[in-house]
């Protein structure tokens, strides 16, 4: 661990001064993955900007066309139990509920939450090689412990996992990330947020250096009829997702009308597959038709040994969530399967 | 810790200046100095000597050193105490009134809910939170609400009992 100054703005100008001065000044909200990549000496910052006195990123308030707007220093635990979030897009509340423990909700931030980083063990591990912290160094992951590794969107230089259970739900609903740097204010969609690691693993999404998140927009559909999500661990609770499912449908005369299906713990992002979503539309919401679609989400999985198991989990996950989500009122604290 | 400091120094050129850090532990309100990387968690141990309050893992995986600050059960390791400025926290030593324990405190006497009791001062914490936050109603719920707190003892059974039977009783203020 390296010591570091500190300083609190109140000012979004304040924090973009701060850091654009400097590329080893780290921004600071809750502090829950921050302050532990720190103590395994992951990142080595000069300066800690805390932002927790900018009090207008706090706010969760409804937008104009009728979606809800979630402030970036809004915790996890009041966004997952704000009225209108429990009311109109209970999937995200399931899904941050799914994540963390209750005290590390009531800290972590929504805009921390988009930037947390992977729990890949050669990532953690200092004295490991790892493209992700150290590019070029090699990835032990592909032939080491890879149980809880990626099976899809991988490369030759890293298949670690995006960790969040938020985002799975925030990528099914279209949510729109909405950032401001010192030339001005940047929306990103959730699709486009978060990357793919390719050759450049060190980069886990598009938000620039200069750039910091001021909240996260949702659209006005929330399925608040007919959703779940569905997370599977090594343990009932407080683990992270081995295989995660958020599905979101609106059924119309018994048939599917609408339908998302996004995956955690499965890739360097939430993994959507839109063309096993246009399958399901107007046909009727079966496990034999969730689980065709179930292989066209799966169509290029690939395991690395340990992960193996992942690729049919998922599959499963997949059919057994979106049964689920037609009976949301059979949904178990958890996210554990209910069915 | 001299001689870390001293190495520290030779790499880097920071400000080793303390902050001034105001808190209202337990009631009683405490100026600290205290440098800025140094966790609530230390602080509250080492800066205040309210030891109470247990450095289990220090990386937020087992709740041993939850603590409620402004009314809301945190890890106190995840956390710098320069961020927790003004704050009023509640610690395991704040819990009972006097030499008269808090209902929860003979709760896990009375149900053995613990062994060891190395985590018991973090699981009370939290469990007198999570009564107060009203979001959970069944075992299941409860059990939860709950699992950021681990017990290697493997006394979570009894742990649960507990709190159930305060629950039940109401009197969790």
């Amino acid at each position: 661990m390296n010591n570091f100054s500190y300083q609190k703005v109140s000012e979004t100008a304040d924090a973009l001064d701060q850091i654009s001065k400097c590329n080893l000044t780290q921004i600071i909200a809750g502090g829950t993955n921050i302050i532990d990549l720190w103590k395994y000496n992951l990142i080595q910052p000069k300066l800690l900007i805390d932002i927790n006195g900018i009090e207008k990123f706090k706010r969760i308030q409804q937008t104009e066309d009728g979606g809800l707007f979630l402030g970036a220093l809004a915790t996890n635990s009041d966004t997952a139990y704000h009225m209108e979030v429990e009311k109109n897009y209970p999937l995200l509340s399931r899904a941050i509920l799914a994540g963390a423990s209750a005290q590390i909700r009531n800290s972590a931030t929504n805009g921390g939450n988009i930037l947390q980083r992977t729990r890949c063990y050669y990532f953690y591990d200092a004295a490991s090689p790892c493209n992700k912290r150290k590019p070029g160094s090699g990835c032990p992951a592909k032939n080491g412990l890879n149980r809880m590794h990626a099976i899809v969107g991988t490369s030759e230089d890293c298949i670690a996992v995006f960790p969040s259970d938020m985002c799975v739900a925030l990528a099914a609903l279209e949510a729109v990330v909405h950032v401001v740097s010192s030339v001005g204010k940047r929306e990103i969609k959730f699709s486009a947020f978060h990357r793919l690691p390719g050759n450049t693993p060190e980069i886990d999404n598009n938000l620039q250096p200069n750039e910091i998140i001021t909240g996260i927009s949702l659209p006005p559909e929330g399925f608040a009829e007919n959703y779940s999500y569905l997370k599977l661990r090594d343990r009932n609770s407080y683990a992270f997702a081995l295989v995660s499912v958020a599905t979101g449908m609106k059924l119309e005369n018994g048939l599917i009308q609408k339908i998302r299906i996004v995956l955690g713990g499965i890739a360097h992002k939430p993994w959507r597959v839109p063309e096993a979503e246009d399958f399901l539309i107007g046909k009727n919401p079966t496990a034999v038709n969730f689980a065709s679609a179930a292989e066209l989400i799966l169509k290029d999985a690939k395991g690395f040994g340990d992960n193996d198991f992942k690729i049919e989990l998922s599959k499963r996950a997949i059919v057994r969530n979106c049964i689920m989500a037609i009976h949301p009122e059979t949904l178990r604290p958890g996210a554990q399967p209910s069915l | 810790m001299k001689a870390e400091s001293t190495d520290r120094e030779n790499n880097n050129d920071f400000n080793l200046t303390t902050s001034q850090v105001k808190l209202k532990i337990n009631g009683n309100c405490l100026q600290l100095n205290v440098l800025p990387w140094v966790s609530l968690l230390d602080a509250i141990r080492d800066h205040c000597n309210l030891t109470g309050t247990k450095k289990g893992c220090d990386h937020g995986q087992c709740g041993a050193c939850t603590v409620i600050c402004d009314g809301n059960r945190i890890l106190s390791c995840l956390t710098l105490a320069v961020m927790k400025n003004k704050s009023e926290i509640t610690t395991i030593e704040g819990i009972a009134d006097g030499d008269e324990l808090h209902p929860l405190q003979k709760a896990f006497i009375k149900h053995d809910a613990f062994q060891c009791g190395y985590c018991t001062p973090g699981q009370i914490c939290s469990a007198i939170a999570m009564l107060k936050e009203g979001k959970a109603n069944t075992r299941e719920e409860i059990k939860e609400q709950m699992s950021g707190n681990l017990c290697r003892c493997g006394a979570n059974t009894n742990i649960i009992d507990a709190i159930i039977e305060i629950k039940n009783k109401g009197n969790y203020e």
